[in-house]
């Protein structure tokens, strides 16, 4: 390992209230999660996965230790010339679609 | 017996190219249900993909049926990759045709079944955290992760793009070998794979089933500490067995240290569920994929057809991941999570300065019992403490078969240097020989 240094709090809300309290998830973090990722959860599987995300968080915590590392990523952009090629047929790309009109996909009222 | 085990999703056929030759002609393949097959339904273990038909197929499948491989069918696998058991499948969990009662590992479990109960020669998984060697070790036989950049994923259905390869599933390390020989090498279609003629031994001349040649005479085995620690105890003496036997051929074993692997299970879960929590945000519902009838606007209806479409396992780790990266808690777990993977994959690169392969457990447990691990998603998770890190170093590795514990398969792990599969080959095929 090359390059370590202390890692530095951050100051978020996370690290607030020291590490139980950091670990502890409730039902609203859970509703508000799921929220955010557009995931609709029964009222037993709220519970639930506040339980177990309160566990599985916990072990995260150990993350803790982890110096700080010098990331040397070896990337490089792939690039190539901007030719017109075959591409998918607009049936085809279609072709796996709940519900279509007129050759365009057919999505939910936005509001 | 395969139908016994569930170790099909859908049984359909790909005929490969009759005027083929080479060492796959007329065999025949089972390929991971994540991967794309035209007209052929290509489910990810999910409801969300039940009826969906994709409109082109994988590179690696054209390149197998290319070699004359015959796709036999499409294999059960966990959700979406996301377990370790091959439990979390919306068409019922694989069972290990070793022992029915327990799991056949996962997520590419029924692949692996299938080599192991004789219904295909051999198969294609997908290595996310361990997904191609769990099963491998668990039904016991062989399973190769392969560098990342070495083999195309144009057609894998995503789940954590920084982490996962295809990789090969066989009885043998030389068929292992061979399926890699095929799929392997660069692809317009897939921008991470490496061009392999500028990289020293990636391609070695004769192919990589060449190397499976059991010559280890002089080769320098890595044993880090750390991926013992807290093994079962059988699953250790049969894994120390396999290595005495490589020592009694010739190489030379040197105990390591790899400190970072303590931290390579949580750094794989929070980058590889982050990387989940945006990559399923495309199961919308309108494109393709299970539709909700929902009379609501566009995010209650999106909301409710992921309700319905996605398991638990699939929703779990879409929330934590987004959990991780949301306001406040990006620097304390994802930025964290990247520090451990830089730190893993340091371990390992300063380690190759002095061994040519480190070895360990696959997994550190004996292939659990049906229904054991499922409610408990953690225990499930510490299962990959052995896997993860080469995902995390994007590093080859391989799991052969070491031998049997209370009737149960072990498998023995080979890590190599970046492009290194030759050496793993090699080193792997001299376990099986003995």
């Amino acid at each position: 390992m090359s390059d370590t240094s202390d890692s530095t709090d951050d100051a978020g809300e996370a690290s607030d209230g020291g590490d139980d309290a950091a670990a502890a998830v409730d039902a609203e973090e859970v509703r508000h999660v799921a929220d955010l990722a557009r995931v609709r959860l029964a009222d037993d599987e709220v519970d639930e996965f506040a339980a177990q995300f309160g566990d599985i968080l916990e072990y995260f915590e150990a993350l803790d230790e982890v110096p700080e590392t010098d990331r040397e990523e070896e990337l490089v952009n792939v690039m190539r010339p901007d030719e017109v090629r075959d591409g998918l047929s607009q049936e085809a790309a279609l072709a796996n679609a709940e519900e279509t009109e007129d050759g365009f996909f057919v999505g939910p009222k936005v509001s | 017996m395969a139908a016994d085990i569930n170790a099909f999703v859908t049984e359909e056929r790909i005929e490969g190219d009759a005027d083929a030759a080479g060492p796959l002609a007329d065999a025949t393949v089972a390929v991971k249900d994540n991967i794309s097959t035209e007209g052929i339904r290509t489910t990810c273990g999910s409801e969300m993909l039940a009826d969906y038909v994709p409109p082109y197929s994988a590179t690696v499948i054209d390149r197998l049926t290319d070699a004359g491989a015959t796709v036999v069918g499409k294999t059960n696998m966990d959700e979406f990759g996301m377990g370790t058991t091959t439990e979390t499948s919306a068409f019922g969990p694989t069972r290990n045709p070793v022992d029915t009662d327990r799991v056949p590992g996962g997520s590419s479990g029924g692949s692996a079944a299938a080599v192991a109960a004789g219904a295909a020669d051999v198969a294609l998984g997908s290595d996310t955290g361990g997904s191609v060697r769990c099963p491998a070790a668990f039904c016991g036989v062989v399973g190769i992760k392969p560098t990342y950049g070495l083999v195309s994923r144009y057609g894998l259905i995503a789940y954590a793009n920084s982490l996962e390869q295809i990789g090969p599933i066989a009885g043998t390390v030389e068929e292992a070998a061979a399926v890699l020989d095929v799929i392997a090498g660069d692809d317009p279609h897939d921008g991470t794979t490496r061009d392999l003629s500028g990289i020293e031994g990636a391609a070695p001349e004769a192919g990589y089933a060449a190397a499976a040649d059991g010559d280890v005479d002089g080769m320098t085995i890595g044993v880090p500490t750390e991926l013992f620690d807290g093994a079962d105890e059988r699953v250790v003496e049969t894994v120390e067995d396999a290595i005495a036997a490589l020592e009694a051929r010739g190489a030379e074993t040197t105990e390591i240290s790899l400190p970072s692997v303590e931290h390579a299970v949580q750094a794989y879960y929070v980058i590889a569920m982050a990387e989940a929590s945006s990559n399923l945000a495309r199961f919308d519902g309108v494109r393709y994929g299970h539709r909700s009838d929902s009379d609501g606007n566009w995010n209650e209806s999106f909301a409710e057809t992921r309700e319905e479409g996605f398991g638990a396992e699939v929703k779990r780790r879409i929330l934590l991941g987004t959990y991780a990266l949301s306001a406040g808690y990006h620097d304390k777990y994802y930025e964290k999570a990247q520090d451990a993977r830089a730190w893993v994959r340091q371990d390992f690169e300063a380690a190759f300065d002095d061994v040519d392969v480190v070895a360990s457990p696959t997994m550190p447990v004996l292939p659990f019992e049906l229904g054991e691990s499922l409610d408990d998603p953690l225990r499930m998770y510490l299962a990959d403490a052995n896997t993860t890190p080469a995902n995390l170093a994007n590093l080859p590795a391989i799991s052969v078969p070491a031998g049997e514990a209370d009737g149960l398969p072990v498998g023995l792990q080979l890590v190599g240097p970046k492009f290194g599969e030759e050496t793993i080959v090699r080193a792997a095929s001299a376990v099986e020989d003995r």
